[in-house]
């Protein structure tokens, strides 16, 4: 039972949905506990990059959930230290041909009815943006809304910023019930913690703690690599990708994909990534990813091939069958909230995710629809797609 | 949206695979990673046994870690005066040779292995191996039904403030530098850290003619005493120890036990070094600090093996007596990995006299011949004496101690000690590689292999074992021009 030493929350998850939530839910007055059965951004954070678009989104809800964490994003540059490496940098989408750039203009009349800054760019004034992309392109996409941050450092400073007690080194086993079995806290590898709420954010182990909970929430795993260069002085200014990687998000194969987005960073290495595939949590090596990373970035940037990549890394992102998050409470197991799922975007998404979470959990009416990302949508048997038409 | 198009191909100039070193040749009965005492051991003997051996090394010559050789342009008469039991060597190079005229075994020398990867499409099971080949880095994939893992150790490393200073030199290095160049980091050469491979590195340095003040010894020789029949069953190495110690009596070097490097002071380089006495747990006790003139300082506190292509592969790792990851070997020197074996450093830090004997067992394993009985013996006694002496040299928690806020952990990013400290105690990094993400500690060029233990030391766990994807660094256009999956050319 809850006593005067138990916190309100208890955040399953110090990844940097956790941390977000962490952030909003003692900002909104609650007193918040996060435990993680590893260190901070132990999981997917720390093997993701930082990547915060609107640019890759389709209008729909995703895309409202970035554009409102874009405004986050910016506020939180503020407030946390510099080491959380925010840059607003914006994006470059290049069409390699006509039909390409065709489809890009339809994507970025829709984007921009939802509210993102989309501006064509003229073959001719590529080289003005990015001065060593390679020649030939058809035209371009410019989204200044497109940055970044270190997402290891994001999650550490939110949760450090949170003033949150934090349990790490402690998995949660058990989800403790009230008599008419709604949630009432966690019981971990070292004790029982009670409280009046619970929130799943457990990433691609989001699963596991629902059914802990006795509910369905399908979240698979989705493999990336990524390929980090030697350092290097400031070759590429934008989030520069080929369209091609707008498609690939919203897929539904089950094969290697991959179209790079290439990145410089603050400390010198190029980032390249990434590629997706679902192969379960496979962690061996695939020269194939490697192959066609490296084949892409170099199309994108000709002196890239030159350079040496000096380590690569993969991550498995949490996602589930309609490329939505679940976020907020789970009506089949009353005093369990969730927020997972993000897939490629977790990072970028993080403050909204924990934004929203608050308002659900202090009772304040949300400042977006939850509906798209209620997370019964699934049901309790087959996998049944949202009927949202949302995708990317 | 549809994907409407795919990027274009890289241009780049790089030959494609298949030129060279015969990317497109058929599969060897195995390929041998490491021309160290193990691989050279391994690869004649199953050569011997009527396997077809690719030998990789990254190295121009075989010998690895161990046998290292003066460039023929030094005119060195006699390289043997250097090396315990140069005839051992001698003797495989040579049936390496006559198997290499007799087309046997491949031997690539100058072959960086940067990873080694199952093709399961092949039902028999086949491994790539993909490497870079010399200065022009050139893509070659050898192919091989069996793969064994010989790719030696690295030093040890435990930073202290001013190791960045010219001067500053890692002990196995100085060694190295003197059988390899004959030439010396200085001349009056402070040899310090912990292990055995002090006293003979102090021997050789005063052999060529510097002057060593000290060998400064973090552990006590008594731990050893507990050891004993280790020892005793080892006849062999007591005898090493007996020509150690001798060479330290006939040069007047003095060895301190119990004690550390725990600055080196100097502004364009290293002119002194100050020494403290440590307590059971390797903390500098105070008010024991004494300073000692030099010009060079020579420190290593044991090795580290060398796993990242095997963790790459999934083998399964053990921590040893010394504190150090290693691989998990059965009697046959098999890997958790079906057709993957290993033999020498790889297995736990045990000298070359046990890297010969396993990399003779590991072909005989992979011929599928009987392991020799009195091999077999041979090996549990030299790993049972290495264990001991990994006990008595592993470093104490308190060695920490020493390092100052300001003092560079990680060389290559130029991340204090303060930094990572902040970041176990604030921010939740509490392994290394969280305090990698957290402070960039171990993200650059030697990809923590400098800092690693440091770095794990600090964030209070034991050091994991090796996880670099890639072994060393890959041009981007060797990636791109990977054969496709499916095994065709791009
Ligand atoms: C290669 C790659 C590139 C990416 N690039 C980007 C990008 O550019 N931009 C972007 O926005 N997103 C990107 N992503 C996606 C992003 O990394 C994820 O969406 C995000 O990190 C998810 O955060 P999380 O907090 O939900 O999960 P995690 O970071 O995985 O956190 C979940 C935590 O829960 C803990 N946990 C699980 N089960 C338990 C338990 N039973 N008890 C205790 N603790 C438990 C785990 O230890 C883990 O620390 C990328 C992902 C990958 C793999
Ligand atoms: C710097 C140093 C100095 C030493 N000095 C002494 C000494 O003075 N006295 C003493 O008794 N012992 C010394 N040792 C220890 C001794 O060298 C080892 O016990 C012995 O060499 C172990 O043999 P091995 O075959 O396991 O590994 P090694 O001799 O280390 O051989 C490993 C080989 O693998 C190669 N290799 C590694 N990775 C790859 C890759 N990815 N691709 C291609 N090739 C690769 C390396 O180039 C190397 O040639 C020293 C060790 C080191 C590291």
């Amino acid at each position: 039972m809850p006593n005067r030493h138990s916190p309100d929350v208890v955040i399953i998850g110090a990844g940097v949905v956790g941390a977000a939530c962490a952030y909003y839910a003692a900002r909104a007055g609650l007193s918040v506990t996060v435990v993680d059965r590893g260190p901070v951004a132990g999981g997917t954070t720390g093997a993701g990059e930082g990547n915060l678009l609107v640019s890759d989104k389709e209008a729909g809800p995703e895309l409202d959930l970035a554009l409102l964490s874009t405004r986050l994003w910016r506020e939180l540059a503020t407030e946390l230290p510099p080491e959380t490496e925010y840059e607003p940098k914006g994006g470059l989408v290049v069409a390699p041909d006509e039909t390409t750039l065709k489809a890009l203009r339809t994507f970025a009349e829709g984007q921009r009815a939802a509210g993102v800054d989309a501006r064509e760019i003229a073959p001719d004034d590529l080289p003005a943006l990015e001065p060593h992309l390679a020649a030939g392109f058809a035209g371009g996409f410019h989204y200044p809304q497109d940055a970044q941050v270190q997402p290891a450092q994001a999650a550490a400073r939110l949760l450090h910023a949170s003033g949150a007690a934090t349990r790490l080194g402690e998995e949660v086993t058990a989800l403790l019930t009230g008599p008419d079995g709604t949630v009432r806290g966690v019981r971990t590898t070292r004790g029982e913690i009670a409280a009046r709420a619970v929130v799943n954010a457990a990433g691609t182990w989001g699963g596991r703690i629902a059914e802990l909970a006795g509910v369905r929430l399908p979240v698979l795993p989705r493999r990336g690599f990524v390929l980090v260069t030697e350092p290097l002085p400031r070759l590429v200014r934008h989030k520069v990708y080929a369209a091609d990687y707008i498609a690939d998000v919203a897929s539904d194969s089950a094969a290697l994909q991959s179209s790079a987005v290439v990145e410089g960073t603050p400390g010198g290495p190029v980032l390249i990534g990434a590629t997706r595939e679902r192969v379960g949590f496979d962690r061996s090596l695939s020269t194939e990813a490697l192959r066609r990373l490296a084949g892409q970035a170099a199309a994108l940037f000709p002196v890239l091939g030159e350079v040496r990549a000096l380590r690569t890394y993969h991550g498995f992102r949490p996602y589930l069958p309609d490329h939505l998050p679940a976020v907020g409470p789970d009506p089949r197991a009353p005093g369990l909230f969730h927020a997972c799922g993000h897939e490629g975007a977790g990072i970028g998404l993080a403050p909204a995710t924990g934004l929203l979470l608050a308002d659900v959990l202090t009772g304040a009416r949300p400042a977006l629809d939850l509906a798209p990302f209620r997370p019964e949508r699934f049901g309790d048997g087959t996998t049944s797609h949202a009927a949202n038409g949302a995708g990317a | 949206m549809a994907p409407s198009s795919d990027p274009r191909p890289a241009r780049t100039a790089a030959p494609a695979p298949g030129d060279g070193t015969g990317a497109v040749a058929s599969a060897a009965d195995l390929a041998v990673v490491g021309a160290g005492p193990a691989g050279l051991a391994a690869a004649v003997t199953a050569a011997d046994l009527g396997l077809r051996v690719t030998l990789l090394d990254a190295g121009d010559r075989p010998g690895g870690q161990y046998y290292r050789h003066p460039a023929p342009e030094l005119g060195a008469e006699r390289p043997e005066a250097l090396h315990h039991g140069w005839a051992a060597f001698a003797s495989r190079a040579r049936r390496l040779r006559d198997h290499e005229r007799a087309g046997r075994i491949r031997h690539l020398a100058g072959h960086h292995v940067w990873t080694v990867v199952r093709k399961d499409e092949d039902a028999a099971g086949e491994w790539h191996l993909h490497a870079l080949a010399g200065p022009e880095e050139q893509a070659v994939t050898v192919r091989a039904r069996a793969v064994l893992l010989a790719t030696g150790a690295y030093e040890r490393q435990l930073p202290f403030p001013g190791w960045t200073l010219p001067g500053v030199v890692g002990a196995g290095g100085a060694q190295a530098m003197l059988k390899a160049g004959l030439v010396l980091p200085g001349r009056r050469v402070v040899v310090a850290g912990s292990g055995p491979l002090l006293l003979a590195v102090a021997g050789s340095l005063a052999a060529a003619g510097a002057a060593v003040p000290a060998v400064v010894e973090a552990a006590s020789y008594t731990g050893y005493a507990g050891r004993l029949p280790a020892l005793l069953r080892n006849p062999a190495k007591l005898a090493e120890g007996a020509v150690y110690g001798g060479a330290l009596v006939r040069h007047g070097i003095r060895l301190l036990t119990r004690h550390a490097v725990v600055e080196a002071h100097g502004t364009d380089r290293v002119e002194a070094a100050t020494v403290a006495r440590l307590d059971r747990d390797w903390r500098p006790v105070p008010g024991t600090a004494r300073r000692i003139p030099c010009d060079a300082l020579a420190v290593g506190h044991g090795l580290v093996p060398q796993l990242e292509l095997a963790t790459g592969l999934g083998c399964a790792t053990r921590t040893t007596a010394d504190g150090t990851a290693a691989l998990v070997l059965d009697e046959q020197q098999r890997t958790s990995v079906t057709g993957i074996w290993s033999a020498g450093e790889t297995g736990g830090i045990g000298g070359a006299q046990l890297a010969l004997a396993e990399g003779e067992l590991a072909a005989r394993s992979i011929a599928g011949r009987p392991l020799p009985a009195e091999l077999v013996r041979r090996r549990s006694r030299l790993r049972a004496f290495a264990d001991a002496m990994g006990a008595a040299h592993r470093p104490g928690t308190g060695w920490t101690g020493w390092l100052s806020d300001d003092t560079d952990v990680c060389r290559c990013e130029e991340v204090p000690a303060g930094l990572i400290r902040e970041a176990v105690a604030d921010l939740g990094a509490t392994d290394a590689r969280t305090v990698k993400l957290l402070t960039r500690a171990g993200m650059g060029w030697c990809q923590g292999r400098m800092c690693g233990q440091a770095v794990a030391a600090l964030a209070g766990c034991a050091p994991g074992p090796d996880r670099r994807p890639l072994s060393c660094p890959v041009p981007l256009k060797v990636l791109a021009e990977l054969p496709a999956d499916g095994g065709t050319a791009p």
